[in-house]
């Protein structure tokens, strides 16, 4: 376990004259999963393709447990598993067919290859659907049978690209529930994300880029501090008794408490997302009706506002990234 | 977590294969057939994509036949054992063009990066899909060969030279097909693909004794008429089918075959590689 999962120095990759990762240096250790977080177009999805020797970079050095993706891609390949942002599936073949392909291509014959795509498509819950064409999976069937397809063979490092962008919050979790019991079973995973409060789900380290640079990396708890606290929402049945639900939440959390333009709603700024669960027994034995209670996180768009001064740093000029590269050093 | 949740990530962790359990990956030739048996599952999902290699043909034959048949050779008749061996050629080499345009559509959906990323012989994707395209090559031949034989067309060489015949513009094809790969792999879309693909194709199936014997072409067309790999093709392919196979025929054929396997197999694949 001394080798690490993924070590870069100075990584770039440039389309024309855009550099997409413009010198990116990360040290990822094996076991766990570490989260790349960026918005659209931050470069994340190249800089997987680069790690995984789908595309070859312009400059710097990258080792992929241990081996470097410009001299030992085949090594590499038997190690590590894909799956891409859009689904890495042939939409025109079944379930199995798909599985079975992935399977003989990875060395099972015909009919281990085939006995192992059903073991995994019933782990997976996708027995009923074996036989239907992929493009007739729903978003969130398509995802289970993607990573289905990445576990033919264990991988050492599993590369998950966007795994939740596009499929509905039951079909998030059930996929997060899936990547945590990976982590658990030994593999080391490499995901990324648009979303904090999905990186801060599962990732035991974060790394935010944006247009091609590392900007901040850290525990999630490390890149919260930077970042700020959360927000609780709470919304009453009653807007007449708002004022009740004011004072309790006040006095439980002893913060202000916002009143809200819509008549039923609250917000209280969080020092310690822990004592939400107090407020919310307060509340309850209050017997006030309380129609939503939400313990936000800071978006996306927040982290940037906070690690780079701005909404995303698509707009900043270089030394300003600059800047707040330090910063987060 | 969930009781279905626990459930669920325990059936996970109970199929995970131990890193010391998994095979080996498949080899070169291995994975080639297992991406053909891909193309032979899309066929079986898709059989609309054979319209290309059903009906064309049947349109091509029935068409040139007896638009050409009288004006060129006095009669119908007469012309059909002349063309129907041309007609063979020239189809079945329009058909390759589709490889290249299937491949150009294929390469831009997500599956291809998961391809990529196996441990596997990375030209086994590209060969894979032409052989593959050899279902559909032998269907359209036949239906070709099954039409000439209604319209009149009754070859000497009997069912040794029409398989001989086969086969050799079987490989033609496979061999020709690399060209399209290429094509399909420097440009963005498909229609680019098309356009340029028909560019070459256009000449070099008109260009050729496809359709006319080339005595009456001028003396400079005739030179490039001659060393027309689609005129060399014909030539043996008549030949074999009459039962007046040359071994020197055929053998300039394989010599072509030869070239542009070795020419444009490996420049897909630097292409294919440099594909992003």
């Amino acid at each position: 376990m001394s080798v690490p999962a993924i070590e870069t120095r100075g990584l770039v990759k440039r389309f024309g004259s855009t550099a997409a990762v413009d010198g990116i240096d990360l040290d990822i250790a094996q076991g766990g999963i570490y989260g790349v977080l960026g918005p659209n177009g931050a470069g994340k999805t190249t800089a997987i393709r680069m790690l995984a020797t789908l595309l070859r970079p312009d400059a710097g050095e990258a080792r992929v447990l241990g081996h470097d993706v410009f001299t030992e891609p085949k090594t590499i390949r038997e190690k590590i598993a894909l799956t891409g942002q859009f689904a890495s599936l042939d939409e025109d073949l079944t379930g199995i067919e798909n599985l079975m392909l992935l399977g003989r291509l990875l060395g099972y014959t015909s009919r281990q290859a085939k006995v192992r795509g059903m073991t995994l498509l019933e782990a997976f819950g996708l027995t009923e659907a074996a036989g239907r064409q992929v493009k007739k999976y729903s978003g969130g069937m398509r995802r289970r049978l993607d990573i289905a397809g990445s576990l033919i063979v264990t991988p050492q490092l599993m590369f998950l690209d966007e795994p939740t962008t596009g499929i509905d919050p039951r079909s998030r979790n059930q996929v997060w529930d899936i990547i945590r019991t990976l982590v658990a079973g030994g593999t080391t995973i490499l995901l990324t994300t648009q979303h904090l409060e999905e990186a801060d789900q599962l990732a035991d380290r974060i790394a935010v880029i944006d247009t091609g640079k590392v900007i901040a990396e850290g525990t999630p708890g490390q890149l919260k501090a930077q970042v700020g606290t959360g927000a609780l929402k709470v919304r009453v049945a009653d807007p007449t008794r708002r004022e009740e639900a004011a004072e309790i939440l006040g006095r439980t959390l002893m913060t202000e408490v916002i009143r809200e333009s819509d008549p039923s709603a609250l917000t209280v700024r969080l020092e310690d997302e822990s004592r939400a669960a107090s407020a919310l027994l307060a509340l309850q034995d209050s017997d006030l009706g309380v129609e939503t209670f939400a313990l936000g996180q800071p978006s996306l768009d927040e982290v940037f506002l906070a690690l780079t001064g701005h909404k995303t740093a698509h707009e900043a000029t270089d030394g300003e990234t600059a800047d707040a590269q330090e910063e987060a050093a | 977590m969930t009781t279905t949740a626990r459930d669920q990530s325990q059936r996970i962790r109970s199929v995970l294969v131990p890193a010391d359990q998994r095979p080996a990956p498949a080899g070169a030739i291995s994975a080639s057939l297992t991406y053909g048996w891909r193309a032979l599952l899309k066929i079986k999902h898709i059989p609309e994509q054979l319209f290309d290699v059903t009906v064309f043909p049947i349109m091509m034959t029935v068409m040139f036949t007896y638009i050409f048949g009288g004006a060129i050779a006095g009669s119908v008749d007469g012309y059909v054992q002349f063309l129907i061996p041309g007609i063979f050629v020239q189809t079945m080499i329009m058909i390759t063009m589709y490889t290249g345009l299937t491949l150009n559509r294929d390469i831009s959906k997500g599956v291809f990066d998961r391809f990529r990323s196996l441990p596997t012989w990375r030209p086994a994707q590209l060969v894979g899909a032409l052989l593959g395209d050899q279902i559909r090559y032998i269907l359209a031949g036949t239906i070709i060969l099954g039409v000439g034989f209604v319209m009149g067309f009754r070859p000497e060489g009997g069912m040794t030279g029409v398989i001989t015949a086969f086969v050799l513009l079987l490989v033609f094809s496979f061999s020709l097909s690399w060209v399209w790969t290429v094509i399909s792999l420097l440009v963005r879309t498909e229609q680019a693909a098309m356009g340029i693909s028909m560019f070459i194709m256009m000449p070099l199936t008109f260009a050729s004794n496809i359709f006319v014997d080339p005595e009456t072409m001028p003396s400079w067309l005739q030179g490039a008429v001659e060393v027309n790999p689609v005129s060399v093709v014909v030539t043996a392919i008549r030949e074999l089918m009459a039962g007046v196979g040359q071994f020197s025929s055929v053998t300039l054929v394989l010599v072509y075959c030869v070239v542009l396997i070795g020419v444009f197999g490996p420049l897909s694949m630097y292409f294919y590689n440099r594909k992003s």
